[in-house]
C-alpha cells in the first residue's frame, strides 16, 4: 500500500472508514449482478411466489382462517431473507474459495465480517425483490389483509429479527469457511426441517411447546411469530408474548454477534495452521 | 512432511527477489507464509518488519499478491469495476483508485476493455487483469508468483515490462517473484535464491551466481527419442549430470551434459551411439540460470526428478 494510502488507514477512524468502503464495494458487486442478470429475476419471483401460493390454496381448501393465508404469504417473504442469510451469505466463503478467489479477501486488511456485511446487504437488492413479489402477489391475487396501521411496529421486528439471523449467519460462514463441502451438504439436508422447525408456513406453537422452543433458536422463528402476531393478535397463536420478542432478538444479536467474531478468528487461524484456506475442492 | 526447512533469507527493500524453483520445491509455500495465508509450524516470518503471525492486519496494509494462472472478480463486473473493488479492500481513495485504474488498464493493454464484463473476457485478459489487480494498492511488498503462467509470449513481455519498470519507477518498493521461467528471473531480479525440497541451495545475483560454476562445460543434444536408457551417461568418467525431457516440438528428448571439460564430450557421443541414440544436434552451452540450477539442484526446471527414461 502506498504511504498515502496507508497513512489514512492507520487509525481507528480510517479503519472504520476502510471496512465500510469495503462493505459498499462488496455489496455494490451484489447489487449490480442483480441487475445485470435479468434471468434471476424470474427464478427469484415467480417461482417462490408459486410455492407460496401452493400453502395459500392448501389453507383456502380447507376452509382454514383467513389470517392463515396471512401467515404463509409473510412466511414465503421471511424465507427470502433466511435463504440469502444461507446462500447469499454463510456459504459464500467456501464458494470464493472453489473459485480461487478466498485468498484475495483473506490478504486484505479488512475484516472478514465487512466483507460478509457487504455480501448480505447486495443480496438484500434481490432478497427484497424476492419478498416484495410474494408479498404484493399475496395482497392482491389472494387478497391477504395485512393492516396498514401495525405495519411500522411489524417492521421494526423484522429488523431486529434480519439483524439477529444474519449475525447467526456470520457464525456458519466460519464453518463453511473451513469445512466448506460439508457443511454445504449439511445445510442442503437441513433445509427443509430448517423451514418446518421455522414455521415458515404455519404458527409454530402448532408443533408444541418443546419443539417451538428449540426451533427459536433460530432468529427467524422468533421474528415471524412475532411479526405475525403483531398484524393478527390472538389469531396468530403466538409461542411467546409479542414484547418479549425485542429484547431476545436483541440479546442473540448481540450473543451470535460477539461469537461470530471468535469463531471467524478462530477458524481462520485454524485453516492458515491446517493449510486449507487455499486448497479447492476440500 | 516438511515443505520448508531452515529457510533463512532476508529480502532487501527495494529489490526484486527471484525465487526459482521446481514444481513442490517449496515457493508456493513460502509465498502463501509470508502472505499470512499459512502459518509457518515452527521460526518466524517479518514482512516490511510485521511478524505474520502476530501482526498480520500490520503485513496486509503493506502487501499484495498476484498468482499466475488465476483469476480474479466475478463475471458480471466490468475490468474497471473489478480494479475499483479490489481497490476499496486497502482503502484506497475513490480518486486514486480511479487514477490507478486507467494507469493499470493502459500498462497492461486493458483499456480497450475497460467497460467490458469479465464473462466475455479471454484467458489472457483475465490473467492479466488478476495482474493488474495486485497493483491497484500501490503494495511496498508484491508478491508475484509465476505472474506469466500460461500468458502467450507477448501478454509475459508486456507483464515483465511492467514489474521492471514498477521496480524502476518506485525504488522503495520490493517485489518477490516466483518463476519457472529462467529467462524471467535473469531479467528482472537483483537477486535470486535457488529453491529445491524446500531449502535454499544457492543465493546471490545471476552474475555471480554463473560465476561460482566450477570449470565445467554443459552442451545441449538433441537424440532420438528411440533407443535405450539415457542414465548410463552417468558412467563416463567427467560427466558431472545429466537431465533430459522430450522436447515438445520435435518429439526428440533434449539432453543436457554437463562435463568436467570439454574433450569428455567426444565419450559421451560414442556412448550415444552405443546406446541407439542418433544425435540430431549439438550445442555449447553459455553459463545461464538454467545451468547454475541444474548445478545446484542436478536436474532441470521442466524435467522429471529422477528415474525417469526419456
Amino acid at each position: 500500500m502506498a504511504p498515502e494510502d496507508a497513512a489514512r488507514s492507520s487509525g481507528l477512524g480510517q479503519r472504520l472508514r476502510m471496512n465500510l468502503a469495503a462493505v459498499y464495494a462488496r455489496a455494490s458487486v451484489r447489487v449490480k449482478a442483480s441487475f445485470r442478470e435479468r434471468s434471476w429475476l424470474l427464478g427469484e419471483t415467480l417461482f417462490p411466489f408459486l410455492a407460496m401460493s401452493a400453502f395459500v390454496l392448501v389453507y383456502r381448501g380447507l376452509r382454514a382462517p383467513r389470517e392463515y393465508e396471512g401467515f404463509v404469504v409473510l412466511g414465503g417473504a421471511m424465507i427470502a431473507y433466511w435463504n440469502n442469510v444461507i446462500w447469499g451469505m454463510a456459504s459464500q466463503f467456501f464458494w470464493e474459495r472453489e473459485q480461487g478467489q478466498l485468498q484475495l479477501y483473506l490478504i486484505t486488511p479488512v475484516s472478514r465480517m465487512s466483507i460478509l456485511l457487504g455480501m448480505a446487504l447486495g443480496g438484500m437488492a434481490m432478497t427484497t425483490t424476492r419478498a416484495a413479489a410474494i408479498l404484493t402477489g399475496g395482497i392482491l391475487l389472494f387478497h391477504v389483509s395485512l393492516p396498514l396501521e401495525r405495519a411500522l411496529p411489524a417492521f421494526g421486528l423484522f429488523l431486529l429479527t434480519l439483524g439477529a439471523a444474519y449475525s447467526l449467519g456470520m457464525i456458519l460462514s466460519s464453518l463453511f469457511l473451513l469445512w466448506g463441502r460439508e457443511v454445504w451438504h449439511t445445510a442442503t439436508i437441513l433445509q427443509e426441517p430448517v423451514y418446518l422447525l421455522s414455521g415458515f408456513y404455519f404458527p409454530v406453537s402448532a408443533m408444541g411447546v418443546g419443539i417451538a422452543i428449540v426451533g427459536s433458536i433460530l432468529p427467524v422463528t422468533l421474528g415471524l411469530d412475532g411479526i405475525r402476531q403483531v398484524f393478527y393478535g390472538p389469531a396468530a397463536h403466538g409461542l411467546l408474548p409479542v414484547r418479549w420478542i425485542p429484547p431476545i432478538q436483541i440479546a442473540l444479536t448481540a450473543i451470535f454477534l460477539f461469537v461470530s467474531a471468535v469463531s471467524l478468528r478462530y477458524m481462520e487461524n485454524l485453516g492458515k495452521q491446517e493449510g486449507r484456506l487455499t486448497v479447492r475442492g476440500d | 512432511m516438511r515443505a520448508l526447512q531452515g529457510v533463512d533469507l532476508e529480502v532487501h527493500r527495494g529489490e526484486c527477489f527471484g525465487l526459482l524453483g521446481p514444481n513442490g520445491a517449496g515457493k508456493s509455500t513460502l509465498i502463501k507464509i509470508l502472505t499470512t495465508l499459512l502459518l509457518p509450524t515452527s521460526g518466524r516470518a517479518l514482512v516490511v518488519g510485521y511478524d505474520v503471525a502476530t501482526e498480520p492486519f500490520q503485513v496486509r496494509r503493506r502487501i499484495n499478491l498476484v498468482s499466475g494462472g488465476d483469476s480474479s472478480g466475478y463475471g458480471v463486473l466490468t475490468v474497471r469495476e473489478t480494479l475499483h473493488l479490489f481497490s476499496q479492500f486497502y482503502g484506497v481513495p475513490g480518486p486514486v483508485a480511479r487514477r490507478r485504474e486507467e494507469e493499470l488498464m493502459e500498462i497492461t493493454g486493458l483499456r480497450d476493455k475497460a467497460d467490458a464484463r469479465l464473462s466475455g473476457l479471454s484467458t489472457g485478459m483475465k490473467q492479466k487483469l488478476n495482474f493488474a489487480r495486485g497493483f491497484m494498492s500501490d503494495p511496498e511488498v508484491i508478491f508475484l508468483d509465476e505472474p506469466t503462467l500460461g500468458l502467450d509470449v507477448e501478454a509475459s513481455r508486456d507483464v515483465r515490462a511492467f514489474i521492471a519498470r514498477w521496480v524502476r519507477e518506485r525504488p522503495e518498493r520490493t517485489v518477490l517473484l516466483t518463476t519457472h521461467y529462467m529467462m524471467e528471473a535473469d531479467e528482472l531480479c537483483g537477486r535470486v535464491a535457488i529453491i529445491d525440497h524446500g531449502r535454499i541451495l544457492a543465493l546471490d545475483t545471476p552474475s555471480a551466481l554463473k560465476r561460482t560454476l566450477p570449470e565445467e562445460a554443459a552442451f545441449e543434444f538433441q537424440v532420438s527419442a528411440t533407443g535405450q536408457d539415457l542414465e548410463p551417461l552417468l558412467e563416463i568418467t567427467g560427466v558431472r549430470s545429466i537431465s533430459h525431457h522430450a522436447h515438445p516440438g520435435t518429439g526428440a528428448v533434449e539432453l543436457k551434459v554437463v562435463v568436467q571439460e570439454d574433450d569428455v564430450i567426444g565419450e559421451v557421443l560414442g556412448r550415444l551411439k552405443g546406446l541407439d541414440r542418433s544425435v540430431l544436434h549439438l550445442t555449447k552451452m553459455e553459463p545461464t540460470l538454467e545451468t547454475v540450477f541444474i548445478h545446484h539442484v542436478g536436474r532441470g526446471l521442466t524435467d522429471e526428478e529422477a528415474g525417469n527414461g526419456a
